[in-house]
């Protein structure tokens, strides 16, 4: 018998518990060609902001070891671009699409969440408190337990969507940050997003990424990642979605394990693009060969077992 | 069509200066491939989940649940096709070893494999090629110019692993898709013949064009072994080098040797690629000279199908410029519209 790999993230009913990461995928078209996007539990786009954003100066990305920088800065086209052009083009992909914003005040969070309540084909919202690639506002947020909260409550207000709080792992304790997210209403949490991290160009003397500090991703953080997962599932009650160089199944089983209901491919999405249905597809692999009828049962399972 | 495979390396040599040709069996991407375009490569040895196929199966992607690959050197490359040989199918990439990615690369043997991506972005668009007839030509040969109907080639160093193909290309002549199309009114005034593309010359056909446009290639390296990286010889092409340190051709850069030439053979068009000090320089001699072009640009590269947007560079005036993306936008852009550091 099949496995069931339905899982539900603050009311929403995902096919299977594989997400995209923000900003991995673009707003999901590119890929098309190469991965089908109806078979992912949901598309999480790129963050918008309310006004269009040029992002940083190249260089934007670097490869270290078992790992990616990058900064880009949330480049995008702004959310009156998503509305109009955007979210009707994803409509024929069959794939429930949640919207990532990012503001450089709490104001503009607010005004953010309020311009795309009721705005059709938007499943949920994602909060990125946390991108570590542009000066105002991003991660400032996310480090300050106190203005998590306001952002969040805001954001709630101003929306009937659930609402997923994305949390930054530069933190002292991210139990702290994920209990004042799921305290100002957060539906789910979405843990973790990028290490801020940097590299030094050592022929030219200079920091290589133009924006000087950029967001470490790929496997050298996914221990990071899952420990962050396993802290605030003990933290909190809300569902998590984990994420950190997660690149097979094998890997978000980890994550899984450690209290996540859903998993996002971030990294390994720019080496294959089809890396997010593989996971998807050895995830009910591994259900079938072990025997377990709902992926749910593993949610947190290790903690049960150790620990 | 672009599309993602496990090519098989047919052969893999060393040419010169550090770089590498490697010939991969891809008669999809043969096919597709213009010049200019370029293939993002997995050095790893990795390879792909096989959509739309299906689910990936054991031994490919996912051996069990793991990835299969370097879970240490993650991106891929992307890498200028050289040539492409559309009968056998199969497409040459030349490349620099130059870090852990292209270092791995040079490891396969002939029988491997390469996943790769492509043909990806926008390549060479000189005018009239590839659709149409070729409005340039008239060589004359011991007569001057007639018409200076003259496309410039001009590479530095590595810039001219996308050049090659563009050169063969424009000096092989009338290609299959550069035929005119009937439906279209003749550019010389002869009337379409409805369902029918006669031969060049032949009774009722279009007139004789130019067999090949003429094409002068500007090819400058640092020392004269790095001028084997490209086979432009081989080209019915006019080829003028020049190297830094002067031990072949022309003894300075291939701006100043560009500059010296067409102020007495004049070009209507440039298609360059090199280092981004080149480029500048050419750029501003395009703008003192009025004369337009198209530059290849290099940027560090993620996905390379236009999602990530790590890959910018600056188009537009330098008062009014926007970030552009080099792998889905470029990595060809018009020469007048690079706005540099």
């Amino acid at each position: 018998m099949k496995a069931k790999t339905a899982v539900d993230i603050a009311g929403l009913k995902l096919k299977n518990p594989v997400l995209t990461a923000s900003g991995t995928v673009g707003f999901g078209e590119e890929y098309a060609p190469y991965l089908d996007l109806s078979g992912l539990g949901a598309l999480v786009v790129k963050t918008v902001t309310l006004k269009p954003r040029a992002g940083n100066p190249p260089p934007r990305i670097t490869e270290t070891p078992a790992g990616v920088i990058n900064a880009v800065g949330l480049q995008n086209p702004g959310v009156e671009a998503l509305v109009a052009d955007i979210l009707p083009r994803l409509a024929r992909f069959d794939v429930p699409v949640i919207v990532s914003i990012a503001g450089e005040t709490a104001g503009e969070y607010a005004r953010l969440a309020g311009r795309l309540d009721g705005v059709p084909g938007i499943a949920a919202l994602e909060v990125n408190i946390s991108c570590p690639n542009v000066k105002a506002g991003g991660i400032a947020f996310g480090t300050e337990p106190a203005m998590t909260a306001e952002v969040v409550r805001l954001v709630k207000e101003n929306t009937a969507l659930p609402v997923i709080a994305k949390l930054s792992p530069n933190v002292t304790d991210i139990r702290i940050i994920a209990l004042a997210a799921a305290g100002a209403g957060a539906d789910a949490l979405s843990l973790i997003n990028t290490l801020s991290a940097m590299v030094i160009d050592v022929e030219r003397r200079r920091p290589l990424l133009g924006n000087v500090f950029g967001g470490l991703s790929g496997p050298a953080v996914r221990p990071v990642a899952v420990r962050a997962v396993w802290q605030a599932y003990r933290a909190v009650e809300v569902p998590l979605i984990g994420m950190g160089g997660i690149m097979a199944a094998r890997d978000a089983l980890e994550f899984i394990l450690a209290g996540a209901r859903a998993v996002a491919v971030g990294t390994a999405n720019l080496v294959d693009p089809g890396a997010a249905a593989a996971v998807a597809a050895g995830l009910e692999q591994y259900l079938a060969e072990q025997g377990i009828g709902d992926v749910n049962e593993l949610v947190g399972a290790a903690h049960r077992t150790g620990g | 069509m672009t599309c993602i495979t496990d090519a098989k390396v047919i052969s893999h040599r060393r040419v010169a200066a550090g770089c590498r040709r490697l010939v991969l069996a891809a008669p999809d991407i043969a096919r597709a491939v213009k010049p200019g375009q370029f293939l993002h490569v997995r050095c790893d040895g990795g390879t792909h989940a096989g959509y739309p196929r299906g689910a990936p199966t054991r031994g490919t992607h996912v051996s069990g649940l793991g990835w299969v690959g370097s879970a240490d050197l993650l991106l891929r490359r992307p890498l200028s096709v050289y040539d492409a040989d559309r009968e056998r199918g199969t497409v040459t990439i030349l490349y620099r070893v130059v870090g852990r990615g292209t270092a791995l690369l040079a490891e396969k043997r002939t029988g491997g494999r390469v996943n790769v991506l492509g043909p990806l972005g926008r390549g060479f668009e000189p005018p009239g090629y590839p659709r149409g007839v070729p409005t340039w030509g008239t060589h004359v040969s011991g007569s001057g110019w007639v018409g200076h109907r003259r496309v410039a080639i001009v590479g530095g160093g590595l810039g001219v692993a996308p050049l090659f193909f563009l050169a063969r290309e424009l000096s092989a002549g009338v290609s299959e898709d550069a035929r005119p199309d009937p439906t279209r009114p003749d550019p010389l005034g002869v009337p379409a013949l409805a369902g029918r593309v006669p031969r060049a010359g032949a009774p009722g056909g279009y007139p004789r064009v130019p067999a090949r446009p003429a094409v002068a290639v500007f090819q400058g390296a640092r020392t004269a072994p790095e001028l084997d990286l490209a086979d432009f010889s081989v080209l019915p092409v006019d080829l003028f080098t020049a190297t830094d340190d002067g031990s072949r051709g022309y003894a300075g850069s291939v701006v100043e040797l560009f500059l010296d030439t067409v102020c007495h053979e004049p070009v209507d068009w440039v298609s360059a690629a090199g280092p981004p000090g080149m480029l500048r320089a050419l750029a501003g001699a395009l703008q003192t000279l009025g004369l337009p072009g198209e530059f290849s640009l290099e940027e560090r590269m993620g996905c390379g199908i236009g999602a990530c947007v790590c890959c910018s560079c600056r188009i537009g005036t330098p008062e009014r410029w926007e970030y552009r993306r080099v792998c889905a936008d470029g990595p060809v852009f018009p020469a007048r519209e690079v706005v540099w550091e």
